[in-house]
């Protein structure tokens, strides 16, 4: 059943990646161009109403469908990992122009040189894996 | 407004952006998608290798039927629910691109030149696919989050860290678009 849910989930999200054209390599080279409103509306909209969610599901301590605490663990306070993976990681998306989740959606549109780039991402977390302790967080 | 042919315009795509996280958050788990890469290298035997693959995967297993639903959604959505695969990009985009050698800017879904099934036999193509998809996997784990954990749910929970996160995106996103890609394209 939870598989279910989870399922359902994820192909909402896949044709909400397809259908908004966020999973575009165009619409992200747009956005860094300043060119549109699209993408800046997207993750605008998302963030106000995600925003709005969270703090209800905060203040009045919702429990999950399945009758558990909805737990938010906050993000560990530094700087430099957050700076500088930022930055690493806008270097790539800008580059291959699509994010981790549209990178999956455009797997299945069938853009088949993603696969590439899927496997690139996968090497890229297993280098940070291997060096991650030489690094400053 | 068609929501099955045509693309989705912002404010719709926001809103089911935003449904998509509070199902998740209503099933007590959180929207991230990068963390999967993760998940993905320890079922390749990367925990043989290092101490930051050595973790219960089946705790994620649920994100990654989440993962298969997102290549399910994306058959979906391009086989069924597009007439015509056509980004409407701005004018002054095409432009940028077509100086720069995309010339299927404004006729296409995804540019030709790099996601062609023929783009893939110039090496430069496939090496520069490699290092893009390498940059999204090893920043995203530094950073530990991409879009959807810092710019949608981090920030949606008002943490600074997550916003730290985003500023770095779009600094080296802009620095690739504007500074780099002259000199790769």
């Amino acid at each position: 059943m939870r598989t279910l849910l989870y399922l359902v989930i994820g192909i909402l999200f896949g044709v909400t990646m397809y259908k908004s054209e966020a999973a575009s390599w165009f619409r992200i080279y747009e956005m860094f161009q300043f060119d549109a409103l699209h993408m800046y509306g997207i993750i605008g909209t998302a963030l106000i109403v995600g925003v709005i969610n969270t703090q209800i599901i905060k203040s009045f301590q919702i429990t999950s469908l399945f009758g558990e605490k909805i737990e938010f663990i906050p993000k560990e306070k530094t700087i430099i990992r957050y700076i500088l993976g930022g930055i690493i990681f806008g270097l790539g998306w800008g580059l291959a122009g699509a994010c981790p989740g549209p990178m999956f959606t455009l797997l299945g549109a069938g853009f088949w040189p993603i696969l590439v780039v899927i496997v690139g991402a996968l090497l890229g977390t297993f280098v940070y894996g291997l060096i991650r302790e030489r690094l400053p967080h | 407004m068609d929501l099955i042919n045509a693309s989705w315009p912002w404010y719709v795509s926001g809103l089911a952006i935003a449904l998509i996280m509070l199902l998740l958050q209503l099933s007590g788990k959180r929207f991230g998608m990068s963390s999967n890469f993760r998940t993905l290298c320890t079922l390749c035997g990367a925990d043989k290798k290092a101490d930051f693959f050595r973790f219960d995967w089946k705790s994620q297993r649920w994100n990654l039927i989440v993962v298969l639903g997102a290549i399910i959604g994306g058959f979906l959505a391009s086989q069924f629910m597009s007439n015509k695969a056509v980004v409407a990009i701005a004018s002054d985009t095409i432009e940028h691109l077509h100086e720069l050698g995309f010339k299927s800017a404004g006729q296409a879904y995804m540019p030709s030149e790099l996601f062609g099934l023929d783009a893939l036999s110039d090496p430069k193509i496939v090496l520069v696919l490699l290092f893009g998809g390498f940059l999204v996997g090893f920043g995203a784990r530094y950073a530990g989050g991409c879009t959807s954990g810092h710019a949608i749910s981090g920030l949606s929970n008002l943490q600074r860290p997550s916003l730290l996160a985003v500023i770095g995106f779009f600094i080296g996103g802009l620095v690739m678009v504007h500074l780099i890609y002259p000199i790769i394209f």
